[in-house]
This record gives structure tokens, sequence and C-alpha cells, in this order.
């Protein structure tokens, strides 16, 4: 019978079992993909940065494309003042999308699936982003919770608002990809259940169900991706350039 | 048959989506925090050292590559519009050689045809004088030959007048009286034979 779709989430020790004090940072199976993205990145943009030529081959071209990808986006959204940013938004927004991408790969574990993993990811960028805001304006940072052009009536409840929404920005940011991944990979693993609890006479329609949801998949692992550092760019916009 | 598929799909579906949610009440692993420090722990290492070796060694490279490739090409730009630039002034010049050129040889042609006329012409004038002068010469001398034609005929239309009668009656007759016959008949009829 169909094996039940959360176990894909399991992390489990590869390996010994390693201990700093009380705390357990063992290498597991998230340990591994993190590892393997990482490395990944790193090889693929190596190799893509290693020699250049006037007409690049197909790795470089993709280290190259990736490159003024992500360096379009930053000046778009966060102007110029984001640049010193860039390797940041650049390995963050790899580092995600190889995580997810290889989390498509039946059998692997996806790292990104797991809340911990995006909460620790944008609580950095929450954090580092505040504190950017306040090395940049000082305290003037401040205003940014009270939006001009407000009637003075308003301007109290207005600024509970905003304080409330600056403040749940790492949760958003981290829930949005966190439950995107497992919910897609949750379904995948549901219709891929069909398909076997329905057999030879009823299983081709989840198992078509199955390939459109990986090609789903694949874009929202992208998308997330995407939609990951664009918010990182424009929090750090907000950060960069006050004007409200 | 497609719907008999289709009430065994919604059969199973609840079926198997007891089963899920008998599952899920084990919970989610993901909320599971016994392996949450190594993850944090994992991130944090794995993630810092993509951060430092991204921005220390491989995107100041290809940082480094895009700017090199851009300002080759607009050297490269610049280089095909210099070459342009001269390319067009020696067309130019090129075709200020070939119309002076052709201003040349036009007037070479000119001044040769000029030349060749001018001694066709003299070599013409002293020809045609030439010929008037031996024209002059020959009338002359047909003029005088013309002028001894008709004493010399008459002299020998008298020695055979004369030799005839002697042939025809064997009397010599006196010259002067038969030479004074022809001059007569040579004066009456000269005209007919000489005039011209």
């Amino acid at each position: 019978m169909a094996a039940n779709p959360m176990t894909q989430f399991e992390v489990y020790r590869i390996g010994p079992e390693i201990k700093v004090g009380a705390f357990d940072i063992s290498f597991t199976n998230a340990s591994l993909f993190m590892v393997i993205s990482s490395l990944a990145i790193l090889i693929i943009f190596n190799l893509g940065s290693k020699k250049n030529s006037l007409l690049p081959n197909k790795i470089q071209l993709l280290a190259e494309l990736s490159y003024t990808f992500v360096s379009k986006m930053i000046s778009d959204t966060a102007g110029s003042k984001a640049k010193p940013y860039f390797s940041f938004i650049f390995s963050l927004f790899m580092f995600v999308l190889f995580c997810n991408m290889f989390g498509m790969i039946p059998y692997t574990f996806t790292v990104t699936s797991h809340i911990i993993v995006t909460f620790v990811l944008a609580a950095f960028i929450f954090i580092g982003v505040t504190i950017i805001g306040f090395i940049k304006h000082g305290l003037g940072y401040l205003k940014l919770f009270v939006p001009s052009g407000v009637p003075i009536v308003l301007l109290p409840l207005i600024v509970v608002i905003e304080i409330i929404s600056y403040l749940s920005r790492p949760i958003s940011l981290s829930v949005r990809l966190f439950a995107n991944m497992m919910a897609g990979h949750t379904m995948m693993k549901v219709f891929g259940g069909f398909v076997i609890s329905l057999g030879v006479v009823g299983g081709w329609l989840p198992l078509s169900f199955s390939v459109a949801l990986t090609g789903l998949e694949i874009l929202v692992a992208f998308l997330q991706a995407y939609v990951f550092a664009i918010l990182t760019c424009i929090y750090l916009n907000d950060a960069l350039n006050l004007h409200h | 048959m497609v719907k008999k598929i289709f009430f065994q799909l919604i059969f199973f579906n609840l079926f198997f989506l007891k089963e899920v949610f008998a599952a899920e009440s084990g919970g989610m692993p993901q909320l599971n925090p016994e392996f949450w420090i190594s993850q944090i722990f994992w991130l944090t290492l794995t993630f810092g050292i993509l951060y430092i070796v991204l921005s220390k060694l491989i995107l100041p490279k290809i940082s480094a590559n895009l700017e090199l490739r851009k300002s080759q090409i607009q050297e490269n730009i610049e280089a095909a519009e210099k070459q342009r630039e001269s390319s067009e002034a020696k067309l130019k010049e090129y075709d200020d050689i070939i119309s002076k050129s052709k201003l040349e040889a036009n007037n070479i042609f000119k001044e040769a045809r000029e030349n060749v006329l001018k001694e066709i012409n003299t070599k013409k004038e002293t020809l045609d004088k030439q010929i008037d002068e031996e024209i002059k010469k020959v009338e002359q001398e047909i003029n005088l030959l013309r002028k001894g034609a008709s004493e010399k005929i008459n002299k020998i239309a008298i020695e055979t007048t004369s030799e005839l009668l002697v042939k025809l009656i064997g009397t010599e007759v006196n010259n002067s009286s038969i030479s004074a016959i022809v001059d007569d008949l040579s004066k009456r009829n000269g005209d007919k034979y000489y005039g011209n």
C-alpha cells in the first residue's frame, strides 16, 4: 500500500552521532543535500568562470546569464546601492534554487521543505536588513513605520499595522518557501500513491497528474527561489532607500 | 468503462485520504526538533562556505570576464569604426586619383591630337606646295613640248610629203613650198589635234 507522504521529509542521521556539548550536529540527509547543492553551485560556477573566451561556451554562458539575471533583479528592485549585497543575494538565490531543484529528483531530500532551514535564512535576512537600515539611517529608519500622507487620526493604527507587517516578514518569507515545497512534494507523493493503489486499470489518470505536477513543481521550485531572492531585494531596498 | 474508473478513483481516493490523515496524526517531520540544531549548523556551514567562495573567488572572476568582454567588444567596435573611416578616406583618395588621372589622360589625348593635327596640316601644306610646284613644272614642260611638237610634226610631215612625192611623181619638189602648205594646214587644223 502507499507509503506515508510525509516520510519523505524525515531527517535521519548519516554516519555517527556528533555532539558538541548538548547539541546534536550529526551529519544527516538534509546536511548531505545542502553539501551537494553547494558543491554543485561551486562546481558549475567555477567551470563557468575558469577561462574567458570572447564566445562563451555553454557552461560559461550559463554562469554569466545567471550573473546578469541576478544583478538585473537586484538593480531593478533595490537600485545601485544594493551592489555590495550582490554576492549574498546571488548565493541565496542559487542555494535555494539548487536545493529546490535537487528536491525534484526522485528519492532525494528537499532541504527547503523544512521550516527550520527557511526560517534561519529568513531570520538572518530580517536581522541583517534591520541592522543595515539602522546603520544607514540611524533612528530615522523608524520612519519606515510612519508612511507619509496618512491622516493623523489613522496614524496610530497604521503604525501598529506597519510594525506587525515588518515583524511578520521573516515568518511570511520562510513559511512561503517551506509550505510551497512541502505541499508540492506531498501532493506528488499522494498522486504517486494513487498510481500504485489504482493499479494498471485506474492508475493512468493519477500518473498523468503526477507528470503534470512534476512540471508544475519544477516551475514552482524556480519561482519560489526567485520570489525568495526578490523579496530579500525588496526588504533591502526598504533599508537602503528609505522613502515612504 | 471510464465511469467505472472514475468511481474507482473516488473510492480509492477516500480510502487513501483516510490513511493519509491517519499517518499525519503522527505529525510533520518538520516540526520534530530532534535535528533542528544539526540543520541550522549545517546550513550555516554550507551556506557560509558557499557565500565566501562565491563572493571572494568566483563572482569577481565572472564580473571581470563580463567587463573584459564588454570592453573588448567596445574596442573592437571602435577599431572597426576607425578602419571604416580610414577605408572611406582611402576610397576618396582613390576616387580623386582616378578623376585626376582621367583629366590628365583627357588633356594628354587632346594635346596629342592637336599635335598630330598640326603635323598633318604642315605636312599637307608642304606636300601641296610640292605638288603644285611639280604640277607647274610639268605644265611648263607640257607647254614646251606642245610648242615643240607642232614644229616637229610639221618637219616630219614635210619630210614624209617630200619622200612621198618623190615616190609618187619621181621628181623632187621644193621643200619650202611643201612647208608652206603644211604650215597652212597645221594652222587650220592645229587646234583640232592639239587643242586642249
